[in-house]
């Protein structure tokens, strides 16, 4: 018993389940929090990703949650779209801000993310969201390297990090496909 | 257990100065570098480093009678990650706008030598009061030298400390105190300043 595999890694698996369960609990009790917090975070960005837009009111549309960008008079200007996906090393979680006939990109924003620091996490600069700004929305989005963009459609990859940028176009072009498709129903 | 390593008392003082981890061992440079561009964001991450290293050490210590030298790498690593998952959820839901700021910095704690090598060096060896003492000082001296760095790189760049304005207005801030190459002239000339203290004050216990 004491030469066997068990017997050398018992410590190893015990801890692992302990462990294991203890980031269970962790994650359940704080879950709530995180998520009110990432709720108050999208309710400030609605104004940049939607030109003229004030205020946010969540809602659901053809099973994909949304958010109605309001503008002062409460008239609906637009629309914001959570999107998350895989990226280099972590889930990348974005917002999408969209025109009212979703039919134009209008602002993409960064809400977690754990990629490379120097590298992949060039993502969240202002400088590399602005090229989604006045894209359409109605083919998908294509990454270019080392090449300044002047069709529509395309993005330029982030120098270095080709994965994490692929991720986020790959992201976006998934949630507006299907916002589109149940925008349209 | 034997007991022949430092005491407790000598492994609290030699974590601040003698065996400090950033200015003696010169370990943890990245999130060193990487987070010192603000108070704030620099005593988070002390923060966090020191209650992974506490955590880490304490269960290390507690079951240091049944590592396996070959696999003690593994429950090490082990340990460190679970702590550190925990503190960074603990971050995202109670400092929201730190742990948006800090990103993947901590998470990258579990690859943070310093804690690595304090379970190695005193936690997988010592009791757990003196493993205690060891993570209290390391912690301490991990602090201190962030809070140095992080000192002079937002009092010259930003005109302020933890965001209250120290310096006048009129002061030009020097921007690039708060950007990358900033961090390492800051980490540069302090580092050769406790170098410079600690030869000082060799010569002097020779002579008196």
């Amino acid at each position: 018993m004491k030469n066997n595999y068990i017997g050398q890694a018992w410590l190893v698996l015990v801890l692992a389940i302990v462990f294991g369960s203890a980031l269970a609990g962790v994650q359940t009790t704080l879950q709530g929090r995180i998520n009110e917090n990432k709720l108050k975070d999208t309710m400030t960005q609605i104004p940049n990703l939607v030109p003229d837009a004030e205020t946010g009111v969540q809602d659901v549309i053809g099973g994909v949650t949304v958010f109605k960008a309001m503008d002062k008079g409460n008239q609906q200007v637009g629309w914001v779209i959570q999107a998350s996906g895989q990226g280099f090393a972590d889930v990348i979680e974005l917002l999408v801000g969209m025109s009212l006939d979703g039919a134009t990109i209008t602002g993409l924003y960064v809400l977690d993310q754990k990629e490379t620091p120097g590298l992949g996490n060039k993502i969240v600069d202002d400088d590399w969201r602005d090229q989604f700004n006045g894209q359409p929305a109605g083919a998908p989005l294509t990454v270019v390297k080392n090449k300044v963009t002047e069709k529509n459609d395309e993005i330029q990859a982030v120098t270095g990090a080709t994965i994490s940028s692929d991720s986020v176009v790959a992201i976006v072009n998934k949630a507006v496909g299907q916002f589109r498709a149940a925008l349209n129903k | 257990m034997t007991n022949d390593g430092p005491t407790p008392l000598e492994r609290f003082i030699r974590g601040i100065l003698p065996e400090n981890p950033v200015y003696r061992q010169l370990l943890g440079m990245c999130p060193t570098l990487a987070v010192t561009n603000s108070m704030r964001a620099a005593m988070t991450m002390a923060g966090a480093v020191a209650f992974v290293l506490i955590c880490a050490n304490i269960v290390t210590s507690l079951i240091r009678g049944l590592l396996k030298p070959h696999l003690r790498i593994l429950v090490f690593t082990l340990t460190i990650a679970t702590f550190v998952t925990i503190a960074d959820r603990l971050i995202a839901a109670f400092m929201y706008d730190m742990s948006k700021q800090l990103g993947p910095y901590i998470p990258l704690i579990i690859v943070n030598c310093i804690i690595i090598c304090r379970c190695e060096v005193c936690a997988s060896k010592q009791s757990v009061f003196t493993a205690t003492s060891d993570a209290l000082g390391q912690a301490l001296g991990n602090m201190l030298a962030l809070a140095s760095i992080a000192t002079v790189r937002e009092i010259l760049g930003t005109g302020m400390w933890f965001g209250w304005r120290v310096l006048p207005a009129a002061w030009p801030d020097w921007v690039v105190m708060v950007l990358p190459p900033g961090a390492f002239l800051t980490l540069g000339l302090l580092l050769g300043c406790a170098n410079w203290i600690s030869v000082k004050w060799a010569q002097h216990g020779r002579k008196a």
